[in-house]
């Protein structure tokens, strides 16, 4: 791993910084702020599943389930705790990692089950943190009011760091020997084990990097909006859309998630689709589309050229 | 005497619940692919039969022998049109996981436009008003009817799988589906023809779930998808009979706890699916069908 070619070092530290770049000069050029943050929170969404989904196989329905916990664990920091903001934005990120460590037992299951595991537990969550009987804890249904922190432009400062630790993360994970360990896993969890990976364990790092990145994902989307309901930040289509942006652009690649979320997310506000059944719909079909006709993502298809070409 | 009332309410829904997971059970046992649209049938299921009863006054139990040659179409279709596709895929367990999760964004949106996003229900009268008495606890007769069709399409499910000749080829696919071929089988017909039953049941599911679990709107899909699932990990994979106990378990667990604490009675089904998920994967009555 020490003699990597100077090209690929430079290559790899232009994919951690010209995203959050682009993202923060685009800010001067674009009034809407909010749906750039936004967009910035499903680029780190969609790389965090691309960890989990597209390097181990793992697929959790229920993603969404980490956001929310980083969504309410920065609201339960600033009303309970009442540290900086900032410190909050982080302890929602160590929210997020907690219920992924909580419930890294789900890793024994596989496939299917796994899949709809991680949704029952987003769900359980969901209810947990939405009982009228934790009103005193949570607030209940009746949702977090954190306007005495509003401050859109750090918000979508953090937002900007948030793209550059994705990316980040995603590089490494693809460049370093740990990235490596967890593709033989996902070929072949036998061979890998009798070369020396310690599988569990690695499954289990890749599903708390993933978790924390959408707890910090929650986190700063929560500070950016402010107040919010439990169903808002627990909503079922936060992890489509993490997964359709992912597998549009390509997972298991560090580009493809970034493309997907930008291109899927920008082409929908761009077209404004004011019905959400609308949007629904095309998302529905986009996804059988992908598995049927496109199953690697989209850039899968500049690879099939390239190969073709050679 | 609450807890009787439970008790017998428990094993009524069970019967239930046992029917909306029975094809979701029986499309995953024969092709290993979950119907993630499951959900979404049954969310159809209950608009077909209110739309029979508002309009032309179609009794809920005509409308189960109406839904049952559309299903079996929608089903081959499904099957030759997404399903055969995505068998042949790299990984068909997960990219059929994903791809029925699109289909079922798409009936779920459709279905908004379409029903709108109101909730659409049959009065329970229709099953006659007047509750009747078991063991001195007055019980809807709703209930006995969806009760008494889950459990008939349990019985007829297990004839069809074991007294027919269809039957012995999805079970013989069900263990085997390379030596199901080799002795000519053909693999494609009968994993349609499953999928066919697997929509039937679940829209059949759905006339019943208006009673069961109140009236149907358009986002109920995805709920109800992950209820049967958690029916069916209760009960393991493969038989009906694993569908049964499963049903039973869950509307026990369901009723005990919307009489005790009903506050929580939204969380504990997810999580009575993950305590059952960890403690024992293959379910109650599960052979080891999963390997790492």
């Amino acid at each position: 791993m020490a003699q990597r070619p100077r090209r690929q070092l430079v290559s790899d530290a232009l994919m951690v910084v010209l995203p959050p770049a682009g993202f923060f000069a685009a800010s001067f050029f674009y009034n809407n702020q909010l749906l750039l943050l936004t967009m910035m929170v499903y680029v780190a969404l969609a790389q965090g599943l691309n960890v989990i989904f597209g390097f181990t196989g793992y697929l959790p329905f229920g993603y969404v389930g980490f956001f929310g916990a980083g969504a309410y664990g920065t609201a339960l920091s600033v009303h309970f705790l009442h540290v900086p903001i900032l410190v909050a934005v982080l302890l929602g990120g160590v929210a997020g990692l907690l219920v992924a460590a909580l419930l890294s037992p789900l890793l024994r299951l596989t496939g299917a089950y796994f899949a709809i595991a991680s949704l029952a537990a987003a769900e359980a969550l969901y209810y947990l943190v939405s009982n009228p009987q934790l009103t005193a804890v949570t607030n209940g249904p009746y949702g977090v009011n954190l306007a005495s922190v509003y401050n859109s432009g750090a918000a979508f400062d953090a937002a900007v760091i948030l793209v550059g630790i994705a990316m980040l993360c995603v590089v490494w994970v693809r460049r370093s020997h740990f990235g490596m360990s967890l593709r033989a896993i996902r070929a072949d969890p036998l061979s890998a084990r009798m070369a020396g990976v310690n599988v569990v364990r690695a499954r289990t790092i890749a599903w708390l990097i993933s978790a924390s990145l959408a707890g910090l994902a929650g986190a700063i989307y929560a500070w950016a909006i402010s107040v919010f309901y439990p169903e808002a930040v627990f909503d079922l289509s936060i992890s489509v859309f993490a997964i359709v942006f992912a597998l549009f652009g390509g997972v298991g690649t560090v580009l493809g998630p970034l493309l997907g979320a930008i291109v899927l997310y920008g082409v929908y506000n761009y077209i404004g689709v004011s019905q959400p059944q609308e949007f629904q719909l095309i998302y529905g079909v986009l996804i059988v589309l992908i598995v049927l006709f496109l199953p690697n993502g989209l850039l899968s298809i500049r690879l099939r050229r390239l190969r073709r070409g050679r | 005497m609450l807890w009787l009332f439970a008790l017998i309410a428990g094993i009524l829904f069970g019967l239930y619940y046992a029917l909306a997971a029975l094809g979701l059970n029986l499309i995953f046992g024969v092709m290993r692919m979950v119907n993630l649209a499951h959900g979404d049938v049954i969310m159809l299921g209950g608009f077909a039969a209110v739309l029979l009863f508002d309009r032309l006054g179609i009794n809920p139990l005509i409308t189960v022998l109406l839904v049952i040659p559309p299903s079996l179409l929608v089903g081959f279709v499904a099957y030759y049109l997404l399903g055969t596709r995505v068998q042949r895929s790299r990984d068909p367990e997960m990219m059929s996981l994903v791809m029925f999760f699109g289909v079922s964004q798409v009936v779920e949106a459709l279905a908004v436009i379409g029903f709108g996003n109101n909730e659409a229900s049959i009065t329970s009268a229709v099953f006659g008003s007047k509750p009747f008495s078991i063991a001195g606890q007055g019980v809807p007769g709703a209930w006995l009817v969806s009760a008494g069709v889950g459990l008939a399409a349990l019985i007829l499910l297990f004839v069809y799988l074991y007294h027919t000749g269809l039957g012995r080829a999805t079970r013989a696919i069900m263990s085997n589906a390379d030596e199901a071929r080799a002795v000519g089988v053909n693999p494609d017909r009968i994993s349609a023809i499953t999928f066919g039953i697997g929509v039937g049941l679940a829209a059949i599911a759905g006339i019943f779930s208006l009673f069961m679990i109140g009236g149907t709107t358009p986002s109920e899909g995805v709920g109800l998808t992950v209820t049967a699932f958690a029916v069916i990990v209760i009960g393991g994979l493969g038989s009906p009979m694993g569908t049964f106990l499963g049903g039973i378990v869950f509307g026990l667990a369901l009723m005990f706890t919307q009489t005790y604490a009903p506050v929580w009675s939204g969380f504990a089904p997810f999580a009575i699916l993950l305590v059952i998920m960890l403690v024992r994967p293959t379910g109650l009555m599960g052979r080891s069908v999963r390997s790492v």
